[in-house]
């Protein structure tokens, strides 16, 4: 606990923590926090940042007095707002502080807006219930004026709109709205732009930051993305297992971490650079896409009665690549772009409308159930969430031999084969006795790479295989399947979010935007020296691109905005 | 939105012709000759002839259908074979007792058992809850006519209060002596509308609970009524509004008890007496009508969610 440079009188400080421990309830109570401390001066921003379980999010809950009541409850130390002392006042008085000192914006925009109420409305409520005085008139004003603030178009439609009908950008400006109307002391922002797309998340980024200047506000900023720390903390407190690790400026963090443990964190982050393309061992095209197409559209009864124009989406279009053996090919966008939609064509779990696609030289768009299923077992898929990707109910075991069964191995040759493949991906063997629960997420990721390896495929495809995941997990999962695709020859269909992943994994990559591939090229070009201009608003939005983290110093040679890619249209 | 209540309300006229169309093969498929069911045992053959002539059992079956449905179409659904009256009119005596019965008892169960559920959602694990929760399993297992007659035992016979039986039509005689008559038998029928109802509402309350949207409220610094009220319960309401409308739907048919315990002249025990005299034209009069309460009332809860939820409205 390195916090030389907390501030010690009152006015120099908006939040207090000292030794907070927060425990679970009942008999036999967990500490989640032990004795967590740090400060946050006017107008300054703290970063709070961890892995999962570090104990975060619950700081910040403990903060806002939000704790989930049946589970957890704060057992110790001091909570400060200005003279309130949050874990002592009344609950009346902490329901007045809410809102009108301390405000909090949450990670996703579309759940933390009531579905069934307009924005407009939630916004008013805050007035409605913490400045009694107004009428509706004013209060309705108020609001507008606020919409203006976060910068929405069209406010008085935005006023009446429901949340469904905004963008996750724009649901996100309506919480920042509602948090800040009453000009709190304190913004608690608890990965707020995580599940938002980069470039959404830039402008997010640059409001909260034009709005705390223009209010005074002290921003808690809760991320575990390294690189939106160092864009935007002036300070960072990094926690692990409930407790603070240390609590340094950013430069000095950055440069000169104090401790192993943000040593690490810093070290695991991927480096946007890309690497260099491995060389080219083997020729054979194992998988191919030709002039690819998916097209949503409405084709109902009451369509077809009524004579409506079919409402058509075309989800992907055009979409032509070709990926040998060994290699991986990196499919980035943001959400929307269709690039879910090209995994799910290529692995035949959603019907093309047009176009081939080729595993092992034989096209497999057309075929039928019955000539499908030998084709099926050379191409397999990893998912996004491994928690939800492997059956609650099943033994490791089970979930490994189900495939091989289905295509006609013994099930003592498929046992003994799954034992090899846990080796291989770096599980102990008693691990296939055992459910999925008893797992971590990054342990699960192994258990479904070699369930797919199960199947000996040619292709992998990856989809967000490593977003759900911590970026020292993530590093150990990339390096798995690295280290796979060195051993087996297989080839690898990576989709991803994310260019700092993209740039570490990928020999090819392709940027695909709304439905359409924008550039396709060794990733080395495509996302060292881009052309399109989607590409390069994509790069320029990578938060923390200013940095080398693992080399713990600024970056030297950093592309930077033309006139012509500075126009991305806010959301 | 206009176009969403339309599609549902055209959706409604197709289950309507099935219905029909199973109504009306219920008595032609049914084994025998319909002309001997409805002369009854002791006709003579020229009896029966005349029947088929009448009934115009000698036309193709899908001509029959058509003139059938006509003849419904224009509020024709035939003659009683028992008392040689209408059946719309017998019908329409029935009607307003059951209709008016259950109506009185569905409202009793939504005022009773929502402020249960939400409070036991609110106070989940508490005694309160574990008390709703007693509560809904006890009004889920004692029969129906077994509350019926503790309660006549209680209010009618030990403290006099109200009457034993009858009924009063609400059109004819008023709201105070119907409601006086009602009571009971509306208490009878909504027990086990109310643990139903109880129990969806504290299960879907829960879930909501649990949202993102409900830590946003709390944070915006709300009152816990307004939490509860404002925000969870009509997130809640569609789950909720389907058990009542299922529930209101299933009153119409299981009103049979009850009408017989308190001997209430209504539609189930006039399809009792239909079943029992095997009064053709009757029971299919009544399965059309039930069933078209039953398509009513989906209907009245799809466009209730419409109105409920923009995102249905807007689909």
């Amino acid at each position: 606990m390195t916090d030389n440079l907390r501030p010690e009188s009152p006015a120099e400080w908006v939040l207090k923590i000292e030794g907070l421990e927060v425990a679970t309830r009942g008999a036999a109570a967990k500490p989640i926090l032990k004795g967590v401390d740090f400060s946050i001066a006017p107008g300054e921003t703290l970063c709070l940042v961890g892995e999962s379980g570090s104990g975060k999010s619950v700081t910040s809950l403990a903060v806002m007095g939000l704790l989930p009541k049946g589970s957890l409850k704060a057992t110790g130390g001091r909570i400060e707002l200005e003279v309130d002392s949050l874990l002592e006042v009344s609950p009346t008085r902490l329901r007045d502080l809410r809102a009108s000192r301390m405000a909090m914006i949450f990670q996703e925009p579309m759940t933390a807006l009531n579905p069934l109420m307009r924005v407009g409305e939630q916004i008013e409520e805050v007035l409605i219930m913490h400045q009694k005085s107004l009428s509706s008139t004013q209060r309705r004003e108020r609001v507008l004026e606020m919409l203006d603030q976060v910068q929405l178009p069209d406010i008085e439609r935005v006023f009446d709109s429901w949340p469904h009908q905004l963008s996750g950008g724009q649901r996100q400006r309506i919480m920042i709205a509602m948090a800040l109307i009453l000009e709190p002391k304190l913004l608690i922002a608890d990965e707020p732009t995580t599940a938002l797309d980069v470039t959404t998340q830039k402008q997010i980024l640059k409001l909260i930051k034009a709005l705390q200047e223009r209010h005074g506000t002290s921003v808690l900023f809760i991320t575990h993305d390294m690189g939106v720390v160092a864009d935007i903390a002036d300070r960072v407190c990094v926690m692990r297992h409930g407790e603070v690790v240390e609590t340094q400026p950013i430069e000095e963090l950055l440069r000169r971490p104090g401790t192993e443990y943000t040593r690490q964190l810093l070290t695991a982050v991927p480096s946007l650079r890309p690497r260099a393309a491995r060389a080219v061992t083997d020729r054979e095209i194992v998988l191919e896409a030709i002039e690819l197409e998916k097209r949503y559209g409405e084709r109902s009864a009451w369509a077809r009665w009524t004579g409506k124009a079919a409402s058509q989406t075309l989800a992907a279009s055009n979409i032509n690549f070709a990926l040998t053996r060994g290699r991986t090919l990196g499919i980035v966008g943001e959400s929307g772009s269709g690039k879910s939609t090209v995994a799910r064509c290529v692995m035949r779990m959603i019907e093309p409308t047009g176009g081939g696609v080729r595993v092992m030289g034989k096209d497999i768009a057309s075929l039928g159930r019955a000539a499908l299923k030998p084709h099926r077992k050379r191409i397999q898929m990893i998912f996004q969430d491994p928690f939800r990707s492997l059956n609650p109910r099943l033994t490791i075991a089970t979930s490994l031999v189900e495939g091989p069964i289905n295509y006609g191995t013994p099930r003592e040759e498929a046992m003994e084969k799954s034992a090899e493949l846990l080796a291989l991906v770096g599980l102990p063997k008693d691990a296939l006795d055992r459910y999925p629960h008893q797992f971590s997420g990054g342990q699960r990721q192994r258990i479904a790479i070699a369930r797919a390896l199960a199947m000996e495929p040619d292709v992998l495809v990856a989809d967000e295989a490593v977003s759900a995941l911590d970026v020292s997990v993530q590093a150990q999962v990339l390096e798995l399947l690295d280290d796979l695709q060195r051993r087996l020859g297989i080839a690898v269909l990576f989709i991803t979010h994310d260019l700092r992943v993209a740039a570490q994994i990928c020999d090819e990559v392709m940027v695909m935007q709304k439905g359409a591939v924008v550039e396709y090229g060794p990733a080395e070009r495509v996302l060292g020296a881009p052309e399109h201009p989607y590409t390069r608003s994509l790069m320029l939005a990578a938060p923390g691109r200013h940095w080398d983290f693992s080399g713990f110093r600024p970056l030297d040679h950093v592309f930077e905005e033309t006139p012509a890619s500075t126009s991305t249209a806010p959301v | 939105m206009f176009s969403y209540c339309l599609r549902r309300t055209l959706a409604a006229v197709p289950v309507m012709v099935v219905v029909a169309l199973f109504v009306f093969l219920l008595l032609r498929l049914s084994p025998g000759d319909p002309a001997a069911i409805i002369a009854g045992d002791m006709a003579t053959p020229e009896q029966l002839d005349r029947i088929r002539e009448t009934l115009g059992l000698n036309q193709p079956l899908y001509i029959q259908f058509f003139n059938w449905a006509g003849e419904l179409l224009r509020g024709d659904f035939g003659t009683s074979l028992m008392s040689n009256l209408p059946v719309t009119q017998l019908m329409a005596q029935r009607l307003e007792p059951t209709i008016s019965l259950a109506l009185l008892s569905i409202a009793l169960s939504v005022v009773v058992a929502v402020p249960m559920g939400v409070i036991a959602a609110w106070k989940h694990g508490s005694l309160i809850d574990n008390a709703v929760m007693s509560l809904s399993v006890l009004g889920f297992s004692v029969p129906v006519f077994v509350t019926g007659y503790i309660l006549i035992k209680i209010f009618s016979i030990d403290l006099g209060w109200l009457p034993v039986q009858g009924f009063r039509r609400v059109s004819q005689e008023g709201f105070g002596p119907f409601i006086q008559h009602a009571i009971l038998p509306a208490l009878m029928l909504s027990t086990i509308y109310i643990a139903l109802i109880a129990r969806m509402t504290r299960a879907s309350m829960l879930d909501v609970l649990g949202e993102d949207f409900i830590r946003t409220a709390h944070a915006k610094g709300a009152s816990e009524k307004r939490v509860l009220f404002k925000h969870a319960l009509r997130n809640a309401g569609v789950p909720i509004l389907e058990v009542i409308g299922t529930g209101f739907a299933l009153m119409i048919t299981g009103v049979v008890v009850t009408e017989s315990v308190f001997n209430i002249p209504g539609l189930g025990r006039l399809t009792v007496d239909a079943i029992l005299s095997r009064d053709y034209p009757v029971i299919q009069g009544l399965i059309l009508v039930t069933s078209g309460v039953y398509v009513m009332i989906n209907l009245a809860i799809d466009l209730s969610y419409a109105l409920l939820d923009p995102r249905i409205r807007y689909q």
